[in-house]
């Protein structure tokens, strides 16, 4: 069997659960069933909804101490649910909690973890996956080594939720993980937003968003201007947020907002995963970069190779003739 | 207060991928490296804990000889001492391979706290932070914002997707994985490199191989995924070619 972990919180699923039960039908590839297991307190509602997919069954794995996420309890539950089903593979969407407790669980299991897995293939008969290394400048055919059941988490975005095969209603199993008090460390406080945001970039129709090809924060007056020349919100990167040029709110990607305008210029953005996932619903991707190699120019529509301090002024300088 | 910071040298960002002939690796004898950026973050996060909690900053890196280059940095920009497990075969190891080794060399040192960057940018795992609070027994926590240290125990702010945050508490010992943009970086001074030069890099070599848990079989320049237009021409003929293909193809000005 090939084991999904889905992903929820009080009760709403991540969609991204979708996408690992279609990678995970497709690693199977009718061959071998996919189970799913969600883990949490009360999700008799969760395991419903999965039902639907077209699997062997649904796992609740259900306790009181899994109601709110610690990586603790969800390592030890975990474990003991793959330790009673015997699966060939765990499959997991790459999220923010996959990657808080999934390396440990491998660890606890001896067990090899494949993260960020863009695709999934077999070559003489056996597994393999594809994933990004240097940054998405190269990608890597990988293998698992070791014993089974290899872990394998999947990139948000890479598989789509709406291949995942529904099916005519997969029975439901309650599963009472056995997790001991005594192993829980961490003592988790409820998730909050950092202050309102004051603009709201997802509304935006145009997007000018800069990256550290900008170099310094004085050049910011120059993107502004651009932003301004099409009529767009200026936008940026994580790094010039981090550095404090632009407050946070204007951060696209997975940590910042998601957007999906009519017109997206990325102006010196090499087009990092977590840096695309918030932007690639976009209509219109223009891509400016001096390294014509640059990964934004995968997801560009248009694309210029070159310096933005000579590409920015000359566009602001043609949008001013109107 | 013992802090451990485990930094990696990494591909500097500026640097262009070449394949070597059998397509299972880069060319590594060609790279120019630096530190891992996160690594550069938990490094600062580290100093200013010190400087706060008063202790010593030990910088762990495991690798060939040549990550010695990042130790140094480290050791320049304040860190007391260093340890290097030192191995060659652990400059194309995984994660696993490369937490393993850490998790051997630092046993016996007994770390309040251990703190990493939250991923590589080079392999990119997410692995190595989590896998060595196992190994090491001790509690953990990733992508982590803010750290607060109160009477032997520790409050961190974990940063969640799309702007949400959560705060964790959890005792000492614990390892940390750190968020680029957590803090503001200092940099190296003249002072500090010419201290470092007198400061103790422990080099640590063990017996038993390094074993990765995945091999790589290939690398490959990514397909792309759409027909990107690439316009040509000066800069201005080329910003006048986009503001036309925009306003009459895309329709989008
Ligand atoms: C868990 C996690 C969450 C993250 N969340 C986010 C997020 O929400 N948003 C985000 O953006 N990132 C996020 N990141 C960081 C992300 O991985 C990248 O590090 C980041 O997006 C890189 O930003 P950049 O493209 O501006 O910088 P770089 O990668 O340094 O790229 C700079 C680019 O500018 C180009 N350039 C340089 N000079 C010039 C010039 N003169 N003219 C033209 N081009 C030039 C270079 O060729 C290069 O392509 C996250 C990372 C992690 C691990
Ligand atoms: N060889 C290494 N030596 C020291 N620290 C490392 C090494 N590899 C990874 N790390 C640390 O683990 C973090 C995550 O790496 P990774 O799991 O490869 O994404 C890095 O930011 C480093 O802090």
């Amino acid at each position: 069997m090939i084991l999904v972990i889905a992903e929820q919180r009080d009760g709403r699923l991540n969609r991204a659960t979708w996408e690992a039960i279609a990678a995970a039908q497709q690693l199977a590839g009718g061959a071998e069933p996919v189970g799913v297991a969600v883990l949490g307190s009360g999700i008799d509602l969760v395991a419903a909804e999965l039902s639907a997919a077209d699997v062997s069954g649904v796992w609740a794995v259900n306790h009181e101490r899994l109601a709110s996420y610690t990586p603790d309890a969800f390592v030890a539950a975990a474990a003991d649910v793959i330790t009673a089903l015997a699966p060939s593979h765990v499959c997991l969407p790459h999220t923010y909690q996959t990657r808080d407790f999934a390396p440990v669980l491998a660890a606890r299991l001896d067990r090899a973890l494949l993260t960020d897995v863009t695709g999934v293939g077999r070559r003489d008969g056996a597994p393999i996956f594809t994933r990004p290394m240097f940054q998405g400048k190269l990608v890597a055919e990988v293998v698992a080594e070791g014993a089974a059941p290899h872990l394998v988490s999947f990139q948000i975005g890479a598989f789509r939720a709406d291949a995942a095969a529904r099916g005519t209603g997969a029975p439901v199993t309650v599963h009472v993980p056995a997790i001991g008090a005594a192993a829980l460390r961490q003592q988790a406080e409820a998730p909050f937003q950092e202050s309102k945001a004051a603009v709201d970039l997802s509304q935006a129709e145009r997007i000018v968003a800069v990256g550290r090809g900008i170099k310094a924060q004085e050049h910011l007056a120059m993107a502004q201007a651009l932003a301004d020349a099409f009529g767009a919100e200026l936008a940026a990167s994580r790094p010039i947020c981090d550095n404090g040029w632009l407050p946070m709110e204007r951060q696209i990607g997975s940590s910042g907002q998601t957007v999906a305008p009519k017109l997206y210029v990325a102006v010196g953005i090499s087009g990092a995963i977590q840096h695309l996932v918030g932007m690639k619903g976009a209509r219109t991707i223009v891509a400016i970069n001096k390294d014509a190699e640059a990964p934004m120019f995968e997801v560009a529509d248009y694309g210029i190779v070159g310096d933005l301090f000579e590409v920015g002024p000359a566009l602001i300088a043609e949008l001013g003739k109107g | 207060m013992k802090i451990a910071v485990c930094i990696k040298q990494v591909p500097t960002r500026e640097w262009q991928p070449r394949l070597n002939d059998d397509r299972t690796w880069v060319r590594d004898a060609e790279i120019s490296y630096e530190m891992n950026e996160p690594d550069a973050y938990a490094l600062e996060e580290a100093l200013r804990l010190k400087e706060k909690h008063g202790g010593e900053v030990v910088v762990v890196s495991a690798g060939p000889s040549r990550v010695q280059q990042v130790i140094r940095e480290a050791l320049a920009r304040g860190a007391d001492r260093a340890i290097h497990a030192q191995d060659d075969a652990l400059g194309r190891a995984d994660a696993w391979a490369a937490a393993s080794a850490v998790a051997e060399a630092v046993r016996l040192e007994q770390f309040d706290i251990v703190l990493t960057g939250l991923q590589s940018d080079d392999q990119g795992h997410a692995q190595f932070g989590p896998v060595l609070a196992e190994r090491l027994g001790m509690p953990h926590s990733t992508i982590i914002m803010e750290v607060q240290i109160a009477a032997g125990s520790l409050r961190v702010k974990r940063e969640l997707e799309g702007g949400w945050f959560q705060y964790l508490s959890m005792p000492l010992p614990a390892l940390l994985t750190i968020q680029s943009g957590i803090n503001q970086l200092r940099y190296a001074t003249l002072k500090g490199i010419m201290a470092a030069k007198k400061k103790e890099i422990r080099v640590v070599t063990t017996a038993a191989p390094v074993t990765s848990r995945q091999r790589v079989l290939s690398l490959s320049v990514p397909q792309k995924s759409k027909q990107t237009a690439m316009i040509t021409g000066s800069p201005a003929d080329a910003a006048k070619e986009l503001v036309r293909r925009l306003r009459e193809e895309a329709r989008v000005l």
